[in-house]
């Protein structure tokens, strides 16, 4: 007697349902057109970055990062300022920024909850977020610049912090809201109070998320343009004072010298657009990595 | 009694010292009279005519308990019923849940629990919790457990032994001597809720309140758990709330059953059935719902 037999309405597993044939022709003409749409949304991205090193890579030397901007007729290196620039304004910015975004983000999700201030300030971080950054720009060239008569690095930083500001508020704000609930209670439960609960478990939990949020904003004020124009004015030596005499940033000078007629500055344009691209790539992977790191040593 | 020195303890607590203890002869409720104090037995928790409103409406009312020192209490009953809603009265827990409002008498050692002069983080720090899903922090194993003792001001020299006894006690140490830098959420489930129990107990706390610590393991995990209950009511009473009412009776000395009631309004309310020793309730209950719900009948 054999112990596998089949009952008589058996349908071969092999014998394909009706209709089937159909639908496996658009499962595969579907994928195609995804798998199409993901390459024709890549083409801009690899043809910007790849010009940009064709232009720019023959401009990228150690002079080139740190000498002073020759007059444009010149060939030759030299964006030290900008990059000096750049970093200084960005930092400065990060600095005012990060904090208070965070702390923002704590009262926002720690303290206000669903009431009426919290709500309001939600709301005024969401609008700041959709803020055009020259008029950011605008604003603190007509109540800083014009009050201290001069541009400076700092009122650079200002305008930057302004844009980094909101996001840094909702990232953190969106971050504490996805720690677990148990978490908190579980803290609670061992008699810590509220303050020390944020500090050493809630704040903990979120901080990849936070800190990649942080990152990536510094990443995007370190390619803002237009909101420099206006305040932090022009150099051609570089600058390490935050307070005092003019500055110069790279993608100001990429915006100057891109528009300039002769070909020695329009070099320097194409190295400073790649120097800036690989200061916000390096942001970006970093941003990346801490997340990375902390998340494994969260649960390793 | 046998645990004077506690008590005395805890009149620190509150500045004006101990309040007037509940008369142990009348209860509000004439259909549960009160259990009369037996010799030796030491009342932790003495709640009267309790009820819990969450945004205004009642979840559970009408609950009269007396919880005795280093005995493991059970509560019992079907969801909705309120088991887990007094458990979380009994650590001061609903002073965090936004809408949540609890109203009649709980006192602990004869003092009045939600006295405004009562500091809660200091209520949780002697009434210690577990939760039905095991909540280790994003941590290291050592720092899960030293998270309480830290907050208590425990020195950093005696941390390393306040974390080995604790783990020892919930019988994880030997699972986990050698990978205490690793993250507590790297253990398997059951080993995450003795982690919990752990980091509960190594604040020395006077009561653990356990939440359906069980639920979320498979058999073994539980019976390891279970057994270490019996081990922890030597040193701590154990209130714990449970689905699964084989565990009520395998591991409590005390039962309470609840049940969920529809009011007036349709809403579900939870309600104190029946309070008596566990083999009692199990074997001769003296209400017909409780008898119900044990055999089977329903819930």
């Amino acid at each position: 007697m054999t112990a596998f037999s089949a009952p008589s309405d058996h349908r071969s597993l092999l014998t394909p349902r009706p209709g089937s044939r159909g639908r496996k022709i658009r499962s595969v003409v579907a994928s195609g057109l995804i798998t199409l749409a993901f390459f024709v949304a890549l083409v801009p991205l690899v043809a910007v970055v790849l010009y940009v090193i064709q232009q720019g890579a023959d401009q990228l030397n150690w002079a080139f990062l740190t000498d002073p901007i020759p007059i444009d007729r010149a060939f030759g290196p030299g964006m030290g300022p900008a990059v000096a620039g750049t970093l200084l304004i960005t930092g400065a910015a990060s600095m005012m920024a990060i904090p208070l975004g965070v702390l923002g983000g704590i009262y926002l999700n720690e303290y206000g909850g669903r009431g009426v201030l919290a709500r309001v300030i939600r709301f005024l971080a969401e609008v700041m977020t959709g803020v055009p950054s020259v008029v950011m720009g605008l604003f603190i060239y007509t109540f800083v610049v014009l009050q201290t008569k001069e541009p400076n690095a700092f009122a650079g930083a200002l305008a930057l912090a302004c844009l980094m500001m909101p996001i840094v508020i909702r990232t953190t704000d969106e971050m504490l809201r996805l720690v677990p609930g148990e978490l908190r209670e579980g803290s609670y439960a061992l008699g810590s109070r509220k303050s020390r609960t944020i500090r050493t478990v809630v704040l903990p939990s979120a901080a990849p998320g936070i800190i990649s949020g942080a990152l990536l904003a510094v990443a995007r004020a370190a390619g803002e343009t237009a909101p420099l124009i206006f305040t932090i004015g022009i150099v051609s030596e570089t600058n390490w004072s935050l307070f005092n005499g003019p500055n110069t940033a790279l993608s100001a000078q990429i915006y100057r010298n891109a528009l300039s007629p002769f070909p020695g500055a329009q070099e320097r344009a194409w190295g400073a657009a790649l120097t800036l691209i690989l200061i916000v790539f390096i942001f970006t992977v970093l941003a990346r990595l801490v997340t990375a790191f902390f998340s494994r040593r969260q649960t390793a | 009694m046998t645990m004077t020195e506690d008590t005395t303890a805890n009149v620190a607590l509150v500045t004006t010292g101990v309040e007037t203890p509940i008369p142990q002869v009348s209860t509000p409720d004439e259909s549960l009279p009160p259990e009369p104090p037996e010799e030796g037995r030491e009342l932790v928790f003495q709640v009267r005519d309790l009820e819990v409103r969450y945004s205004g409406h009642t979840a559970v009312r009408e609950v009269d308990l007396d919880i005795a020192a280093n005995e493991i209490t059970a509560f019992i009953g079907p969801s909705g019923c309120g088991k887990t809603t007094v458990l979380r009265v009994l650590n001061r827990m609903h002073d965090i849940t936004p809408g949540a409002k609890v109203f009649g008498r709980v006192t602990y050692h004869g003092e009045d629990l939600y006295s405004s002069k009562v500091d809660s983080a200091e209520v949780r720090r002697r009434i210690g919790m577990v939760f039905q899903k095991p909540n280790p922090f994003p941590k290291t194993i050592f720092d899960n457990v030293a998270y309480g003792p830290k907050i208590n001001g425990r020195k950093r020299s005696e941390m390393a032994d306040i974390v080995e006894h604790a783990l020892t006690r919930a019988a994880l140490w030997d699972e986990v001597k050698d990978k205490l830098k690793h993250s507590g959420l790297s253990l398997s489930g059951g080993q995450q809720q003795r982690l919990c129990i752990a980091r509960a107990i190594a604040v020395e706390p006077d009561v653990v309140l356990m939440d359906e610590p069980c639920s979320a393991l498979d058999p073994i995990a539980t019976a390891r758990i279970e057994d270490l209950m019996e081990e922890l009511k030597r040193e701590f009473t154990i209130v714990i709330v449970t689905h699964n009412m084989q565990q009520a009776a395998r591991v409590s000395d005390r039962t309470a059953f609840f049940t969920a009631e529809v009011d007036d309004e349709g809403r579900r309310v939870g309600r104190l059935v029946e309070f008596d020793v566990t083999e009692k309730l199990f074997t001769a209950p003296s209400d017909a719902r409780t008898e119900g719900y044990i055999t089977g009948r329903f819930g």
